[in-house]
């Protein structure tokens, strides 16, 4: 009993600390160039790279921590990620290209199938100003992101059906190549006044269309950087409540030995296909998220490549810890957007000497180089499978367990 | 009639391509349990290998230095990666691999600074010549010959020596064969020395056709003959060269027809599928029961 009241008491604890920080970054955001010129206003004016960390790092959270509900917590080890994401990016897009913008957009083919956006059907009912127009586009965004995530469930389905039966390496691969198909169907000319092809998808609404702007187009207040949060935050609230639920410990089990938890009663195909079906469906959520941070969405930079990236990051942040692969997503962003664009510059020194080495790209080599290091000799990750607040625990709990040995 | 054959001809010089590939695949999942995923970019860097060199030296010098190098490439991979892997989980060495194709990645678009590499002719593989009214590059005909000539080669390597036999012994039962005397490690680094030796031999019959080398140019065709190796029966020498010739056949064939020819990468992986579901063990593959 008071084990319990004290989780709640912590959780709310964290649900306000939470609050204060979206908050604040929302403040900062649309405060942030007041400040007096120097560091602060360099870091905090709303050109600045930190939000577009923030936003990438938040879609890419969600994304891995779909992909460690399957790789981490089931043991499926999947390599068709960004297959999902492109599902779930070209849905959102194809959802909610306003009509008027269809022709522009789909030029090349003469103009789109589809001749509706869903923010324009709740616009229809809420009007298309002021509060009215606001409500129809959160709902329009956000029923078009649910259907993200339900097309890449379903196609995840499909591909469950004779796909799930097989083990650890061939599931991989024949996960990977499902992506490669995916991509290909996308780029057909055949569908491409639905698709476009292979051009893009443009001119839906991004994350800056969440910005409250006043009448003389002037922005008040920015959201742009907290919406993704917001998104990604309630996604994986809901795959943390998942993991802990009954269906999680079933998805362990299957995790630690399949033969015995068969044998403990435990549906295998159900829980492997339930498991499957929900990270796929995060998966599309992240890809319509990062539709939206990326402003166009193209079927070709949905490679292996990203696919491959995303497990890194699972790997640098734990396989099989939530918050580990959250923080790695953050750090990961952070180091290849922002903090390592040095490495691309050639520097010279002030007495002369050119550092040598430093070219476009040199980023990407010293990065690989610190994974290979993460993954050869800190095979844990950052977190191990513990989860943010184990390790606050640990600590508290450690100088009872000493005494108690003594 | 000469369509065909060019069709046929050309399935047959990529299939034999990806043979050379695919071997190194199979060779290493037959003894580690291993998918390679960083083979495809040996490839690549055999490719550039050979770029550099013939920069440098004459053509009948750094022909043989690529193969060297590439061989040593696969040995310094293998060292470095996978050997300190050697106890832990399958995941983590599949893992690595994926690092290490990453690294190779990003080093060939720092080396190359992301341009395009002209491949150097090699003048005798790259004449053109006449076959039943087809014209095309002589390496179309000289692949399935050197493919052959090789495989016959490899086959008496592994049936015939000593270390043939050992790496047969490894594959079946890899704790045994370790108390048996055999050095391991010693039999798993030849392995990773003939399949990058072999993939270095596909890169330049590979590049002799395409021309242009790029860091991503490993990756597909390195997929597509891990490809041919499950569908041949992963494990099987002869089955992953049958594999890759009608995988080579069927995607020329679907690259000759404008309508469905976006579709020839994604057909390999449909096939891949398919098979996976209806015969997991592929064409020649032993079936294995897993023991409780």
């Amino acid at each position: 009993m008071i084990k319990q009241e004290k989780n709640h008491k912590s959780s709310f604890i964290a649900a306000i600390i939470l609050v204060a920080f979206l908050i604040i970054l929302t403040l900062l955001e649309t405060f942030g160039s007041q400040f007096p010129e120097g560091f602060l206003r360099k870091t905090f004016s709303s050109t600045s790279m930190l939000y577009t960390v923030l936003k990438k790092g938040a879609t890419y959270a969600l994304v891995t921590v779909s992909m460690n509900l399957l790789n981490g917590f089931t043991g499926l080890f999947s390599l068709g990620q960004a297959g999902f994401m492109l599902l779930g990016a070209y849905t959102y897009g194809i959802l909610t290209i306003p009509s008027a913008a269809r022709d522009d957009v789909y030029y090349l083919h003469g103009g789109s199938a589809i001749n509706f956006s869903t923010q324009e059907i709740f616009g229809s009912l809420f009007g298309n100003s002021g509060v009215g127009g606001a409500v129809s586009l959160i709902l329009g965004v956000l029923i078009a992101i649910i259907c993200a995530g339900l097309v890449a469930a379903f196609f995840a389905y499909l591909i469950g059906l004779p796909v799930l039966r097989l083990k650890s390496d061939y599931l991989a691969i024949a996960t990977l190549g499902f992506a490669e198909i995916i991509r290909a169907v996308f780029q057909w000319d055949k569908l491409a006044p639905i698709t476009n092809g292979a051009n893009m998808l443009k001119s839906y609404p991004t994350f800056s269309s969440f910005n409250i702007t006043n009448s003389n187009g002037d922005v008040i207040l920015r959201l742009s950087t907290v919406v993704p949060f917001l998104i990604a935050g309630v996604c994986i609230w809901i795959i943390v409540l998942l993991i802990n639920s009954s269906y999680g410990r079933a998805f362990k089990a299957i995790r630690e030995d399949e033969t015995a938890a068969e044998a403990m009663g435990i549906n295998l195909a159900k829980h492997k296909r339930l498991s499957f079906c929900i990270s796929s469906f995060f998966a599309g959520v992240g890809g319509a998220m990062l539709a939206m941070y990326a402003s166009t969405v193209q079927a070709k930079t949905f490679t292996s490549a990203m696919t491959y990236e995303l497990l890194l990051i699972v790997v640098i942040g734990g396989i099989g810890s939530v918050s580990g692969s959250c923080i790695a997503s953050f750090l990961y962003i952070a180091c290849s957007e922002w903090w390592l664009r040095f490495l691309d510059n050639e520097i010279i020194l002030s007495n002369g000497f050119k550092v040598p080495l430093l070219r476009n790209s040199f980023r990407m080599v010293v990065f690989s180089v610190v994974i290979m290091i993460i993954v050869l000799f800190f095979r844990r990750g950052i977190m191990g499978n513990k989860e943010l607040p184990d390790l606050f625990k640990r600590r508290r709990k450690k100088p009872e367990q000493q005494e108690a040995a003594k | 009639m000469e369509y065909l054959v060019s069709i046929i001809l050309s399935g047959i010089s990529v299939g034999g391509q990806y043979a050379l590939i695919a071997i190194g695949y199979t060779m290493v999942y037959g003894i580690l349990r291993l998918i390679n995923f960083a083979h495809g970019d040996v490839f690549m860097v055999a490719g550039l290998f050979m770029v550099y060199l013939s920069a440098s030296m004459p053509i009948y010098i750094a022909i043989p230095l690529v193969l060297i190098l590439t061989a040593l490439l696969g040995y310094i991979i293998e060292r470095v990666a996978y050997k300190p892997l050697r106890s832990a989980p399958r995941m983590s060495v599949m893992i690595s691999a994926i690092g290490v194709s990453y690294l190779l990645q990003n080093l060939a678009l720092y080396i190359t600074g992301g341009l395009n590499q002209m491949y150097p002719k090699i003048q005798f593989l790259s004449d053109s010549i006449t076959i039943l009214g087809a014209t095309t590059r002589r390496v179309t005909v000289i692949t399935p010959i050197l493919v052959i000539i090789l495989i016959i080669v490899l086959t008496q390597l592994i049936n015939h020596t000593k270390i043939g036999m050992a790496m047969r012994a490894v594959s079946k039962d890899y704790e045994t064969s370790e108390l048996m005397g055999i050095k391991i490690n010693n039999v798993i680094s030849m392995t990773f020395i003939i399949g990058s030796f072999l993939a270095g031999v596909g890169s330049m019959l590979y590049f002799s056709n395409y021309a242009t080398v790029v860091p991503l140019s490993g990756s597909m065709p390195g997929l597509k003959a891990f490809v041919a190796a499950v569908f041949g029966g992963i494990g099987s020498i002869p089955g992953a060269v049958i594999g890759a010739f009608i995988i080579g056949i069927c995607e020329s064939a679907i690259k000759s027809y404008s309508m469905i020819s976006v579709f020839s990468d994604a057909f390999t992986f449909a096939l891949l599928i398919v098979i996976l579901a209806v015969k997991p063990t592929g064409l020649f593959g032993e079936k294995t029961i897993d023991k409780v």
